[in-house]
């Protein structure tokens, strides 16, 4: 059976059981639509936006302290709540111990009054290291970044989440000028570009960060412990390596075993919500489908075949997914600015991208339920009422 | 050489811990053209016979050789090659694919084959035109009656010109008028020179064949021609 024709039975098969199409469908296309809509109301840039949908997506892990147990109460010694320490986040950088983590950003935060000239601004202060940019996936508006040069001095410097420079200092430039946390003045040498709303709902343009040593030592709060840890993996298939990694690390410098751990890594994955979908349609349907599978193997098709027919099946509805997702998002991305004061910037390499990106949802999804088609022995396939 | 050589093929299966011999010994030899029924009570080890001879499953030990081939020792993908080439099911349960028009269901081997698509259509309407069904070629499964399904069927396991026709308790789901139309159909395919095994435990349908090979518990008690022997 060559591709076309694989191709043809792949498409027959999707129309034939609309619904159940329509269904594994719906779930690549909310998760396509969240991204764009995501993306796009943060960030024009077009060139970012490829990685953006990466770390919105999939490859990165937040650590913080305390493990909520499946017996409800927060597991751990006293003090459980600060159990990370920059020492943690170190470890995890290295390269030898734990080669699927990129990069890796300790934040302490705080909340505080920010002081420029006659205006203030109460909002939250995050005490981090230069990682911090990579892993969050954010990008500079202009001036520069903490460089490790800042951590090392222990630099009076801070910089700046869009809203916060704007609500400090007007439309003056606020590069250079003196921003005065807890009666500590700090020269603002950069400010961040706009990111919009994290999951969480926090805003993410709302913020002063300064070097993690500077939080800690001038600022205020602990001296040793970190609020979060986050980590980025070096790519969403190293995803699941990466959080192993920091998971057996933490776990040995704590000193603690998986049962009692005193942390928690969760990772952000929405676009694994479709994926996973996929996986469950595409195994439901080997189920259901068992008959004709053991059918087709008895008139000749060799376990290639079967494979590649449930393979093609897969990505045609990520394909289709994705090509509705995108739509969805893009018709979302007209309509919310006249709802919301954001606008919102969806380049055409998003769209595609994210349709890519659906197709091959469908494609990595589909591996482990086409597998077992193909495994499946005819006769057992045949004997199924 | 005759089409069929079984020597001495022992089929178990393990189920846990406990190992199942399903088949203990059988020798059996079918030439070509021959019109054979197997019959045994259930459990007498008549499907896994119906398996082995299909290529679905291979012997635990002995040997199989279809058309000179050795079939015994083969890849599950060489496997799948033999049953496209030499092999037309034809199972109680009719196994057509409700979602496609009849000619597509019996285009279906020839799909997996190096066949073009307008020679496959052809070939499809002339088999569904043998089997007395050329009228029927656009019609779904479920628009047929269940005699016309399994006629359907017949032709899907004729298309390409297999050098056996297996038949799986073929008249099982039919009622009296359909059965009879469907053994009519063997018969006349056997008439027309094909090898035909038809796994049944109905007499009626074992004595329209040309001889009838019994099995009990694993082993072959009787072998005939037909019609059936008291034991």
């Amino acid at each position: 059976m060559n591709w076309r024709e694989t191709l043809r039975t792949g498409l027959e098969a999707v129309r034939s059981h609309r619904l159940r199409s329509a269904l594994t469908m719906l779930g690549i296309l909310i998760g396509i639509a969240a991204v764009i809509l995501t993306v796009g109301l943060g960030e024009g840039a077009s060139a970012q936006i490829q990685s953006q949908i990466n770390s919105l997506g999939t490859n990165l892990l937040i650590i913080t302290p305390g493990s909520a147990t499946s017996s409800g109460g927060v597991n751990g010694p006293l003090g459980s709540a600060t159990t990370l320490t920059v020492q943690d986040a170190d470890a995890l950088a290295s390269r030898a111990v734990a080669p699927d983590i990129a990069a890796v950003a300790p934040t302490s935060q705080t909340g505080a009054t920010l002081i420029a000239g006659t205006r203030n601004w109460s909002t939250s202060v995050i005490g981090t290291t230069p990682g911090w940019l990579q892993t969050r996936a954010r990008a500079m508006a202009e001036g520069r970044w903490l460089t490790a040069a800042d951590e090392k001095n222990v630099a009076d410097v801070t910089v700046l989440g869009p809203t916060t420079a704007s609500k400090l200092f007007g439309a003056s430039d606020p590069l250079g000028q003196t921003v005065d946390i807890n009666g500590v003045p700090l020269e603002v040498v950069g400010v961040l570009k706009p990111a919009g709303e994290s999951a969480s709902g926090s805003n993410e343009d709302d913020q002063a960060i300064v070097p993690l040593p500077t939080m800690q030592q001038q600022i205020g709060g602990s001296r040793t412990s970190v609020d979060t840890i986050f980590v980025e993996a070096t790519s969403a298939a190293t995803l699941s390596a990466a959080d192993q990694e920091a998971d057996t690390l933490l776990l040995n410098l704590h000193g603690v075993s998986a049962a009692n751990a005193d942390f928690t890594i969760n990772s952000q994955q929405s676009l694994l919500v479709g994926g996973i979908g996929v996986m469950n349609i595409m195994l439901v349907s080997v189920t259901e489908r068992i008959r004709e599978i053991g059918l087709r193997k008895a008139l000749g098709a060799t376990p290639r075949v079967i494979r590649r027919q449930f393979l093609v099946e897969a990505s045609l509805l990520g394909l289709a997914g994705g090509v509705l997702g995108a739509a969805v998002g893009l018709a979302g991305a007209l309509v919310l600015p006249h709802l919301i004061p954001d606008t919102v910037a969806v380049s055409p390499a998003a769209a595609a991208g994210s349709i890519a990106v659906a197709m091959l949802i469908g494609l990595v999804f589909g591996v482990y339920p086409a597998g077992r088609a193909a495994r499946l022995a005819p006769i057992d396939a045949l004997r199924t009422e | 050489m005759s089409l069929i050589e079984l020597a001495d093929v022992r089929k178990a299966y393990r189920t846990g811990s406990l190992a199942v011999a399903a088949l203990r010994g059988i020798t059996l030899s079918i030439p070509a053209g021959q019109y054979v029924a197997v019959m045994g009570p259930s459990g007498s080890g008549k499907s896994t016979l119906m398996h082995i001879l299909g290529c679905l499953d291979v012997p635990t030990s002995g040997r199989y050789q279809l058309a000179g081939e050795d079939v015994s020792a083969m890849s599950e993908e060489q496997l799948a090659g033999i049953r496209n080439r030499r092999i037309g099911f034809v199972f109680q349960q009719f196994n057509l694919l409700a979602t496609m028009p009849a000619w597509r269901n019996v285009e279906l081997p020839l799909s997996y084959t190096r066949t073009g698509r307008a020679e496959r259509r052809e070939r499809a309407v002339t088999a569904l035109g043998r089997v007395g069904l050329g009228d029927r070629v656009q019609h779904r499964p479920g628009e047929l009656s269940g005699g016309e399904q399994q006629r359907v069927a017949v032709a899907r396991a004729l298309v390409t010109e297999p050098d056996l026709l297996l038949a799986d308790e073929p008249t099982g789901n039919l009622d009296s008028g359909s059965t009879a139309d469907i053994l009519t159909l063997l018969g006349d395919l056997h008439a027309a020179g094909r090898t035909i095994v038809v796994i049944t435990h109905e007499a009626d349908v074992a004595r329209r064949a040309e001889r009838t090979v019994h099995l009990l518990d694993g082993l072959v008690s009787g072998d005939s021609a037909a019609p059936v022997v008291a034991q």
